[in-house]
């Protein structure tokens, strides 16, 4: 059982503060996704887990146990990095087996972990080889293995896809999702690739500024994001924001066009949709297309509605030019707003 | 430019230099160790090494670079770890260790010597503070041990700052991420030491050795000021034979044999640092 407790985790590197009070559990045999644009401290956050830093103030707990105060190597953890660190001077054996060595495992225990593991990465064939003789995505493959061969509680995965090419991304995010589901360990994957986090996670911590905007299921995050940074960044495009002014009674006027929202009393918040969620109607909001890009699948239209930025998916059926007025109807329940002072969802 | 041809073409005016310079000499001194003014002959070789003092003075040098290499490898090893561990400061204490490099060997020597010679600092030292009555002749034929302890001490001070910075260097370029990954995977301090440090250095740690061990094969200046004629080694044959005994060709035999103990311990350490096959460091 290794459920993973952050509590109250901060850090603060001189005069900057990188993270904010975290509190963050992780179930067992979890699969966390710590998820955010570059300098949001997902790293960081990451790398206290794993002990290659230390947090100024907070605790963490790993199956029960403190663990903030113990060397990387007594944490029960093991780490797959972001180039690999697949050391060169050492075959792909040793590279594997190395932590085993360490922790002076006997040779025949070593060797048998060593092949189960380079077996399961499919690399089993090139055990022989060193580090300067593989492809990146074999070296991803070695990096992965020596992590699994720890029969580690928790892996932690710093964005151990980047560096490879789109289709080989693709490939290894289905195959280390199955990999890891079977092995039966605890993980947190930092990424900056939403798609990656959405298709892998069980769970998404969207990570802004140094705090967690949201924590929940990939498609909870994605339907009903917590704060309007969330609902920014995630989606491919993001959601189309609108101002929305009162109407009294829980209606709200956005771009001419009356919607039921939420009943407060506020003089004007914020109305969301996503490109999606929208369809050609005979009412609906009037929007401008200025640029139309067929996606083979879809048509994404960028439009202008009252000097705001909007965007729309449809059908890619339908024949579309720049500066034909669009009547689009959204989705009465993919609706969401937010308070455009707290920044929060409203509902 | 045919791309094929440049890179000849580039290397070119060094080779030249190399040519006019290190070779053609090379080849003069050859010529004159291998002739006693008329034709090929081994005479000057046999000359040399059947002197009573030749077998002493390649022990004297073997032994001064047994002593003196290994443990200016650990000291630089050493300093260098600890350089590059340092956040603040560290050009400053790397300039500080390497002023030893900016002076002359001869130099060097006389420092010593004014350290160790009979009215030296060490001498007052002992007899300001009351061990001794009178200062006492440290460097002389009765005491050995010591010429050699003061001559090994001199060229660790003096030279072990040119194995540092090339160790400094070689540290600075294993990224950090192979020591986190050792850290993760249970490797102590002194394990992530020997497993990455030192194999990830080996390219840098045999550039050193080589550099260190020729330096010290060809030892003079130092030993010349210290130890005089107690401590006889053969560059200072070599020297001794050129402008003593003005016998030109038994200097340049002696200089031939210098090369030859050169080049074979380059091989050695080569071969014992060699990075294995496949492995990219």
């Amino acid at each position: 059982m290794a459920v993973i407790e952050i509590k109250n985790v901060a850090k603060r590197f001189g005069d900057y503060q990188a993270l904010h009070d975290i509190n963050m559990t992780i179930e067992d045999q979890e699969f966390m996704c710590l998820l955010g644009a570059s300098g949001c401290g997902k790293s960081t956050l990451l790398r206290i887990i794993a002990g290659l830093e230390t947090a100024t103030s907070g605790e963490v707990w790993i199956g029960g146990r403190r663990i903030d105060n113990l060397s990387p190597k007594d944490r029960g953890i093991s780490m797959v990095f972001q180039n690999y660190a697949v050391f060169p001077h050492l075959t792909v054996f040793e590279n594997i087996g190395f932590g085993l060595r360490m922790q002076k495992l006997p040779n025949d225990e070593v060797k048998r972990r060593v092949e189960r593991t380079a077996e399961l990465m499919h690399i089993e064939q090139l055990l022989k080889r060193y580090s300067g003789e593989l492809s990146g995505g074999q070296r991803q493959r070695v990096a992965v293995a020596r992590a699994l061969a720890m029969e580690p509680d928790v892996i932690l995965m710093d964005e151990p896809l980047s560096n490879l090419d789109a289709l080989l991304r693709m490939e290894m995010r289905a195959e280390l999702k199955g990999v890891l589901a079977e092995s039966k360990t605890t993980a947190i994957y930092v990424t900056h690739d939403q798609v990656e986090a959405m298709s892998m996670a069980d769970r998404i911590s969207v990570m802004h500024e140094g705090r967690i905007a949201q924590n929940a299921t990939p498609v909870e995050v994605y339907r009903n994001p917590a704060e309007k940074f969330v609902a920014g960044f995630i989606g491919n495009p993001p959601m189309n924001f609108l101002d929305a002014k009162s109407a009294g009674s829980g209606n709200w006027t956005v771009a001419g066009q009356s919607f039921a929202g939420p009943a407060i009393d506020k003089a004007a918040i914020e109305f969301a949709i996503r490109p999606e969620d929208m369809a050609p109607a005979e009412t609906g909001i009037a929007a401008t297309a200025r640029v139309v890009e067929p996606l083979g699948a879809h048509l994404l239209v960028t439009c202008d509605v009252g000097g705001t930025l909007f965007r729309a998916v449809l059908d890619s059926d339908l024949v579309v030019h720049p500066g034909d007025i669009l009547t689009l109807a959204p989705q009465a329940d993919r609706i969401r707003w937010f308070d455009p002072e707290t920044t929060q969802a409203l509902s | 430019m045919n791309p094929r041809i440049l890179p000849y073409v580039l290397i070119l005016p060094v080779t030249l230099f190399l040519c006019l310079f290190f070779l053609y000499p090379f080849v003069l001194v050859s010529q004159q160790a291998f002739s006693t003014g008329s034709g090929f002959t081994l005479d000057n070789f046999k000359d040399v090494m059947s002197h009573w003092k030749f077998p002493i003075s390649l022990k004297n040098t073997l032994y001064l670079a047994a002593a003196v290499v290994p443990f200016q490898l650990a000291l630089a090893l050493l300093m260098a770890t600890m350089v590059s561990k340092m956040k603040k400061g560290r050009d400053l204490v790397l300039y500080v260790w390497t002023i030893p490099l900016g002076i002359s060997d001869l130099a060097a020597g006389i420092i010593w010597l004014a350290i160790f010679e009979q009215s030296g600092f060490l001498n007052s030292m002992m007899s300001g503070l009351g061990f001794i009555d009178r200062p006492m002749n440290l460097l002389s034929y009765q005491t050995p041990a010591l010429v050699f302890l003061a001559i090994a001490l001199a060229e660790i001070w003096r030279a072990t700052a040119i194995m540092l910075v090339i160790l400094v260097a070689g540290i600075g370029l294993i990224p950090k991420e192979y020591y986190e990954a050792a850290e993760v995977f249970g490797a102590s301090p002194w394990k992530r030491f020997t497993r990455i440090t030192l194999p990830l250095l080996r390219p840098s740690l045999s550039t050193a050795l080589v550099l260190r061990v020729i330096l010290a094969f060809e030892v003079f200046a130092v030993v010349q000021a210290l130890g005089g004629t107690l401590f006889p080694v053969l560059m200072g044959e070599t020297y001794k034979y050129q402008f003593e005994l003005l016998d030109g060709g038994s200097a340049a035999a002696i200089a031939l044999i210098i090369l030859l103990i050169s080049i074979a311990f380059t091989l050695l350490i080569l071969r014992a640092l060699r990075v294995p096959k496949g492995a990219t460091i």
